[in-house]
């Protein structure tokens, strides 16, 4: 609206900024799950006032939210990550052997590893996808089978245990610092600096621009193939860090192991505002996406449904949050439209 | 190559150089017969160095084991072949077949009464898919995510981890029956229907030519009189008819109801019909590659399953095959561009490629 105006707007600026947080996807979200820890607090106060009740609250999203970071910034781009879950279990599976050739290993190290680990399965992805110039949907449904094969044909009828790894690296996976645990405050991390690059940096911008309109990005002069290159880097590391995560939370990795994840991180994208045809949308939105997800299907037992309707769920929220952003963007259309008439 | 070359940033769109080739470059020189000679050399392989594959069991098996994908790829195709995606069939595959569960044996409805509700049910399920695509306009990757989940959840929410097991022998007989003495199943039967169904629907009726042309430009095709909305609701309907069809046969050949029967089958479906040489982009395909793709991936797995391969390498394979057959593409008209600019054909194509290259004059 503002575009049409040459006039700044006459609305205060305090107004103005409540107004843009009433009207803000990620606020509304945040809301919905505040609302839902609500109610089934009120249920059953051990939800939140138990023993681990603050703790799972936090600890549970942290692998997703990760994932939902990498998949976000990479359907921004007018793309999609199928590959994700692949990855994660992929990179899973190599923590664990990497303690078990090296128990010594220090657990930054480890985490480097599975960074540039899923760093470089996701450059595979990105060099197919940017400079073949051929759908992120085919290319990464064709490597999520293949990660998916090498993994499992990797590890065979092996598993890794707890007791494979040093208790320094599991350790970290109930670890709490002012009693937040230590995995969140990792995934709030990345959360930051990934949000913080996509909403100033340059690179960040440009990431929106090719996803609005590729050709036009094209047009302008953007390193379209670079970005969206980094993008694939950049969801593959978020995977891999996933990964080492899930080692550290689990203990275990079994063979399925982020399996059907990838369409988990899509629907927390989504349900965050993400536009599934890019351009819009932040990573903060699919952050709290992931939470909601995630608490939902925690929350449901609690409230009584049977936890097998959990996907149900999560389906109608997906369904739900696509209808609501379209009502909401053909109501804004109407306005501007209104707004030019009478001007 | 007779295709138009369409790539993601510059719709080449058909170039007279395309029609330079006489006819049957045309014909044979396309990514459907690449698909068939890549499953004959397969087959014929297999054949000669696989043990046991020879043996008419393969064939049987092979059919009973893909009939579902082959099913459901029929009009997966022209479903991508309009630029949309469907990934909510295997969880309509999954609702039917606990549909058919519960009607049969909790409300003690007779097979095929539950069956036809089954299928009723796969109808309201793809009308709402196709309602919230075609005629609300929302994104068909982001609903079918959705419904996807929805649908899953229904059939899980509905029985639960516990299955439905006990179904009348007659019935679960009569899904893996032969053809008289033949090496085929009797669901051969079905699926040479609707292929001669949907041959005709997609390449030789006015529905199919609207399938193409929304899929190459749908504001064009909406101007040239076809009903857009129309056609992709129908699309999505009869994706999860089928699909709802293809739940009951893979309850029957089973034994078993469950709530995650075909889990992940979208994703093998999708996979079958982009070998098959449909565009994802949309606009592009035909029905003899789909099938081509379908079986390809059947013979390479029966084989392999014969040389006692796991499950994994299978996959590895058939991803590898899903990116090669897309990078083809890009390959093929890179190369093409390449002789193209050195032999330097045409003032167009230059100016074209000079356009390219400089974006800004």
């Amino acid at each position: 609206m503002s575009t049409l105006t040459l006039h700044p707007s006459d609305v205060s600026p305090a107004r103005r900024l409540l107004g843009g947080a009433l009207r803000s996807r990620e606020i509304a979200v945040a809301i919905v799950l505040l609302l839902v820890i609500a109610a089934t607090t009120i249920k059953n106060s051990h939800f939140l006032f138990g023993d681990n009740g603050w703790r799972d609250l936090l600890l549970t999203p942290a692998i997703l939210l990760i994932l939902a970071v990498g998949q976000a910034s990479v359907i921004i781009t007018r793309n999609v990550d199928l590959s994700v879950g692949s990855v994660l279990g992929l990179t899973a599976y190599l923590t664990g052997r990497i303690f078990i050739a090296h128990p010594g290993t220090p657990v930054v190290l480890v985490f480097l590893v599975g960074l540039a680990f899923g760093a470089a399965l996701g450059l595979v992805n990105g060099v197919l996808v940017a400079w073949g110039r051929v759908p992120a949907l085919v290319i990464t449904l064709g490597t999520m089978y293949i990660y998916r094969g090498v993994f499992l044909s990797w590890a065979g009828s092996n598993r890794v245990n707890a007791s494979d790894m040093p208790d320094s690296f599991l350790s970290l996976g109930t670890k709490q610092f002012l009693s937040i645990p230590v995995l969140f405050i990792v995934a709030v991390v990345v959360l930051v600096l990934v949000g913080y690059y996509l909403y100033t940096a340059r690179g960040g911008r440009e990431l929106y621009a090719i996803g609005s309109d590729p050709d036009a990005a094209q047009l302008y002069g953007l390193k379209v193939t670079r970005r969206i290159l980094a993008a694939f880097v950049l969801s593959g590391s978020m995977a891999g860090l996933a990964g080492v995560m899930t080692a550290a939370r689990y203990g275990t990795v079994s063979s399925n192991a982020g399996l059907n994840l990838e369409l988990q991180a899509v629907g927390a994208a989504v349900i965050g505002g993400v536009a599934i045809f890019g351009g819009s949308g932040t990573v903060w939105g699919a952050a709290i996406g992931a939470c909601l997800l995630v608490t939902i299907n925690r929350a449901l037992p609690v409230l009584g449904v049977q936890d097998f309707w959990q996907q149900f769920v999560v389906g109608v929220l997906i369904i739900g949050s696509i209808v609501l952003d379209r009502v909401l963007s053909i109501r804004r259309d109407r306005k501007i439209i209104e707004a030019r008439d009478n001007a | 190559m007779t295709s138009a070359t369409v790539t993601a940033s510059a719709p080449a769109g058909r170039t007279y150089r395309a029609y330079s080739h006489s006819w049957w470059r045309r014909t044979l020189l396309t990514r459907e017969v690449a698909i068939i000679a890549l499953l004959v050399l397969v087959f014929g392989w297999a054949s000669a160095n696989v043990a046991n594959f020879k043996s008419p069991l393969t064939v049987y098996f092979l059919s009973l084991d893909n009939a579902e994908i082959m099913l459901i790829a029929l009009p997966m195709a022209l479903v991508i072949i309009t630029g949309e995606i469907d990934l909510s069939v295997a969880s309509v595959v999954g609702l039917s077949s606990v549909m058919v569960g519960i009607l049969h044996q909790d409300a003690g409805f007779s097979i095929p009464l539950a069956g036809l509700i089954a299928i009723l049910v796969g109808i309201i399920a793809g009308a709402l898919n196709g309602f919230l695509i075609a005629y609300v306009g929302l994104p068909s990757l982001a609903v079918t995510i959705g419904t996807m989940a929805a649908y899953r959840g229904l059939a899980v929410g509905l029985l639960g981890t516990t299955a439905k097991t006990d179904f009348p022998v007659k019935w679960t007989d009569l899904s893996t029956q032969h053809i008289g003495s033949t090496r085929f199943p009797l669901i051969v039967i079905p699926i040479v229907v609707l292929v001669a169904v949907f041959v005709w629907l997609l390449h030789f009726s006015t529905f199919g030519r609207g399938v193409f042309e929304i899929g190459l430009n749908d504001e064009a095709a909406h101007f040239s009189g076809v009903n857009v909305a129309r056609t992709k609701f129908i699309l999505f309907v009869l994706t999860a008819a089928i699909s709802a069809f293809a739940g009951i046969y893979i309850t029957l050949r089973s034994g078993n109801a469950r709530g995650d029967n075909a889990t992940g089958d979208e994703l093998k479906v999708i996979a079958a019909v982009l070998l098959g040489g449909v565009s994802i982009f949309g606009g592009r395909g035909a029905l003899h590659g789909v099938i081509a793709g379908v079986l390809l991936i059947g013979v390479i797995q029966s084989a392999m399953r014969l040389q006692n391969e796991t499950v994994n390498v299978i996959n590895i394979v058939i991803g590898a095959l899903l990116v090669l057959s897309v990078m083809s593409t890009s390959i093929l008209t890179w190369l093409s561009k390449q002789r193209a600019r050195r032999a330097g054909l045409g003032t167009l194509r230059r100016r074209q490629a000079v356009a390219t290259s400089n974006p800004e004059r």
